[in-house]
Order: structure tokens, then C-alpha cells, then sequence
């Protein structure tokens, strides 16, 4: 696969992330504007609605904060030339810092300089899958600080069980209240370790959001957690209301005998995506945006 | 709930009939000032120095815009609110000095601004997170900047601005203050969520 070939599809996925929001997003967002009974909530939701409008006319990205560059790779086992791909991942990063423009945010934790290209050591950072086939499926989050700033890993009781888990989401998204600005989407793992369960939990921020986790209990327990987040009253930018998430989506690994991990992950409403597929002959296929390049 | 539009310079007897809940919409002048503005303010005041605007009757915004030089002319391409919390620590004896009557941002502020602002008149004006591009459109001109040595970020960026909102008044200058109301809301629903979730209090 050329490495021109994958720049330029990451680059137009960065580019339809930060000015577009997915169509569930939006179809949440406009749903929620619609059922909420608190004033203040519903003028927040109006403000929402009309910036996606305004960006989307303008061209411009959503929010000032264009988050840290994310990747997440399905490979297939066939794709030539796999060694390429993160050299073409980096220049579509800092030619999409530089065109569209996107505010520079990467900086070096130890001497805090900002390397001015959204680029640095890990940054665009990859996640890799290898899969059976021929196609390399490429998805970009564009993820926000402000909802980075309160995602939270805690080592459970295992005797608690799932109870436990519960009792930590939702102590997380009340503890969170405004700052993530809601109303957010909420990514919750368990089992694993601390890594795995945060890894996961961050993953299902990509999950739209009408798809349910497809194993029915947990899928129940999801709709159970976004019933009990939206009864807190937090409400859209915190300032009370009915609606504090869009969507909890859940994950899970199995667990050490003596380890109950979880994590929980949360998006700004402005929960930026965008997807391809790119095929063995060169054509790109855009998966969330068609017709938005 | 109503709505007001409001110019500046805005005076105490306009700012005392807001209440929370309103929504506020600004024309006329309003000024970043993050962390560091806000401690180089003080730190003018206290040396008597004066400031290089005068904020009487202005709105202090809580922002750190991305702005982009057309020319010898700034543009403010990007500039939704940074939260607000981080300034509480400056913030009473900021309203009490520089009489500034709006303070916009986002995630409200504690109860030490809260009584500054019954205490001198002056108002929180919430503005939706994220909403950087409603933000910029309602920015009609770049006046100038001040203390750019402290980065685009940082510095104090003075806007003309033409129906600056919606800006809902979280905190009014009568003692009330919306997210606080929310917290205490929060507390008594955790009761009701935890028996809904079967969980032990």
C-alpha cells in the first residue's frame, strides 16, 4: 500500500473529524435539545446545535481544542509495506496542523515545549490490530483535554463485583460534573489491568451510538448507567438538566482472581471521529463522512 | 428567564437586574485574561501600576483564542471558554478593582467570586463550551492585544463584539449561583440513583 495513498486518507479524516461531527452525535445532540425541560440546559444545546451548523458552513473546526491525534489501525495480514504507515500517519498530522489549521498540542512534559506540529515522541499516537484480509481500516479521534483531564482508572474490590463498578461510574461522572462539558460520551472497561481496562474503556468512545454492546447483559448494563448518569441533574455544560450523557458504552477482559480494574473515558459532546477503508488497489472508502472530503 | 442585550461600558444598576438563568448577550468591548493575565494585573495594582485598558464596565473573558495575523491585522479564527475555576483564585479582587460587571467562561466559579460579585455587581456568564466558531463570528474586530509576551494564549486580547452569546447568568450579583444549586442537586439525587442501581449508600 502507498504511503501517499494512507497520508492523504488520514489527512481527510483528521480534516471531516474536526469540522464534522458524526451523524449519531448530532442526531443525540438535536434529540436532547429537543427533550430538555431546563432552561439554562436547553439554551446550552441550542448554543451546541448552531456552532456544529457554524462550522460545518465555515469550514472551521467545531472547538478551539483539536485534541490530541489518535489512530486506531485494523491491518490486514496481506498489506504490503506496513512499516510505512506510521511515517504517513505523522506527515498527514502535521500537514492537517498546518492547512486546516488545528491548534498545536503537543508539548514535551519535561521541558513543556510545545513542538508546534501536533507531533512528538508517541504523538499521533497508533493503536495496531492485525486481521485476516487485504484492506488497512484506519479511524482518527480527535480527543479534547478538557474530557481527558477527569477520565479515572481505579482498582476495585473484586468482592464488590460489578456493584462496584456501577458505584465508580457513577461517582466518576458526578465527580467530573461541568468540566468534561456535557453532555458527554462515557466509555467504561473492566477487567483486564490498569492499562488494558483504560485502553478498552477509550476504544468504546468510537462505538456509534446507537450500536448496544452486543452481549445482551452488557448491553443492559449500559442502559442502566445511562439512566442512572442522566438522573444526577448535571445537565448540558453543568448547568443543569436532563441530559449529562449521550451514550455509556461498556467493555470488558477477563480479570486476575485478585484484580477488579476499571476505567472510565469520557468525550466532550464534541466526540470527534472519522473512518476509512483503504483497498488493495488504492481506492479509499470513507466510512462516517461520504461525500465530505 | 429573560433575555438581555447589553452594552458596554455596562453599569451596576444594569447588571444588578440580571438573575440567574437569564441570558445575556454583550456588544461593545470585552478582554481575555486567563491565569497569568490575571496575576500580572494584580501584580500592576499592587506595584500601581495602571493596566494598559481600562476594564471599568467591560466583560473579562476566560479564553485562550486561536487568532491568525491576516496581514498587520489579528483574526480570531477559534475562541470557546476555558474553564473557570482556575481564576477563582484572582478573581474577587479583580471584580473589586478593576470594576469589570461580566466575568464569561465556562464550569462556574466557587463561593469567594460569588460574594465578590454581590458585593461590587457583577455577573457570571456562562458560554457554552466548545462553542468556539459561534464565539468568533460574534467577534467583529481584533482591537488589539496586550502582554503578548505571554503567548497567544495568555495575553489580553481586547474584542469588539456584536451579540456576544448566549451567555446564560450562572451567577448573579444577588448571592445566587446556578452550579453551586446543581451540586446541591447532585448530592440529593446520588440517594435516588443508588436505589435505582440496587447499590448499598
Amino acid at each position: 500500500m502507498k504511503a501517499e495513498i494512507v497520508e492523504n486518507a488520514a489527512f481527510n479524516l483528521i480534516k471531516q473529524a474536526v469540522i464534522y461531527l458524526p451523524e449519531d452525535v448530532k442526531q443525540s445532540l438535536k434529540k436532547a435539545y429537543e427533550e430538555e425541560t431546563s432552561e439554562a440546559g436547553k439554551t446550552q444545546l441550542k448554543a451546541i446545535l448552531d456552532n456544529i451548523e457554524l462550522a460545518e458552513k465555515y469550514q472551521a473546526p467545531i472547538c478551539q481544542d483539536t485534541g490530541t491525534i489518535i489512530f486506531y489501525i485494523r491491518a490486514g495480514a496481506e498489506v504490503k509495506d506496513l512499516d510505512k504507515v506510521e511515517g504517513a500517519l505523522v506527515n498527514a498530522t502535521r500537514r492537517a496542523t498546518k492547512e486546516i489549521p488545528l491548534r498545536p498540542n503537543a508539548v514535551d512534559p519535561f521541558t513543556q515545549k510545545n513542538s508546534g506540529d501536533n507531533t512528538g515522541r508517541f504523538i499521533p499516537y497508533i493503536n495496531w490490530e492485525i486481521v485476516p484480509g487485504d484492506t488497512l481500516e484506519l479511524t482518527v479521534m480527535t480527543k479534547g483535554g478538557g474530557s481527558e483531564n477527569v477520565c479515572l482508572t481505579g482498582m476495585l474490590v473484586p468482592g464488590e463485583g460489578v456493584n462496584g463498578l456501577k458505584k465508580f461510574v457513577i461517582e466518576s461522572i458526578i465527580k467530573a460534573g461541568a468540566q468534561p462539558c456535557p453532555p458527554t460520551i462515557v466509555g467504561v472497561a473492566m477487567g483486564g489491568g490498569a492499562d488494558i481496562a483504560m485502553k478498552l474503556a477509550k476504544k468504546a468512545l468510537l462505538r456509534p451510538l446507537n450500536e448496544p454492546n452486543p452481549n445482551p447483559e452488557i448491553a443492559k448494563l449500559e442502559k442502566e448507567l445511562y439512566e442512572a448518569a442522566n438522573m444526577t441533574g448535571i445537565g448540558p455544560m453543568g448547568l443543569g438538566g436532563k441530559t449529562t450523557v449521550l451514550g455509556v458504552h461498556v467493555e470488558y477482559a477477563y480479570r486476575h482472581p485478585a484484580s477488579f480494574p476499571a476505567a472510565v473515558a469520557f468525550n466532550c459532546w464534541a466526540a470527534r471521529r472519522a473512518a476509512a477503508r483503504i483497498h488493495a488497489d488504492g481506492t479509499v472508502e470513507y466510512l462516517t463522512h461520504k461525500g465530505k472530503v | 428567564m429573560a433575555v438581555y442585550h447589553l452594552k458596554t461600558p455596562i453599569s451596576e444598576e444594569e447588571i444588578r437586574k440580571l438573575k440567574v438563568n437569564d441570558v445575556l448577550y454583550i456588544t461593545g468591548t470585552i478582554v481575555t485574561a486567563r491565569d497569568q493575565a490575571h496575576r500580572r494585573a494584580l501584580e500592576y495594582l499592587k506595584e500601581g501600576k495602571p493596566l494598559p485598558i481600562n476594564l471599568e464596565g467591560l466583560a473579562v473573558f476566560h479564553c485562550g483564542p486561536v487568532v491568525a495575523k491576516e496581514g498587520v491585522k489579528w483574526v480570531a479564527v477559534a475562541a470557546g471558554p476555558t474553564t473557570s475555576t482556575r481564576m477563582d483564585l484572582f478573581e474577587d479582587e479583580f471584580i473589586k478593582n478593576f470594576k469589570v460587571r461580566v466575568v464569561i467562561g465556562k464550569g462556574g466559579m466557587g463561593k469567594r467570586t460569588t460574594d465578590a460579585m454581590a458585593k461590587y455587581g457583577a455577573v457570571y456568564g456562562a458560554f457554552t463550551g466548545g462553542a468556539a466558531i459561534l464565539a468568533a463570528k460574534a467577534i467583529k474586530n481584533v482591537r488589539g492585544v496586550e502582554w503578548l509576551d505571554l503567548g497567544t494564549p495568555e495575553a489580553l486580547w481586547i474584542f469588539e463584539v456584536e451579540g456576544f452569546g448566549p451567555l446564560t447568568v450562572a451567577i448573579d450579583s444577588h448571592g445566587n449561583n446556578l452550579f453551586l444549586d446543581v451540586a446541591k442537586n447532585v448530592e440529593e439525587n446520588r440517594k435516588k440513583i443508588y436505589q435505582k442501581l440496587g447499590l448499598p449508600l
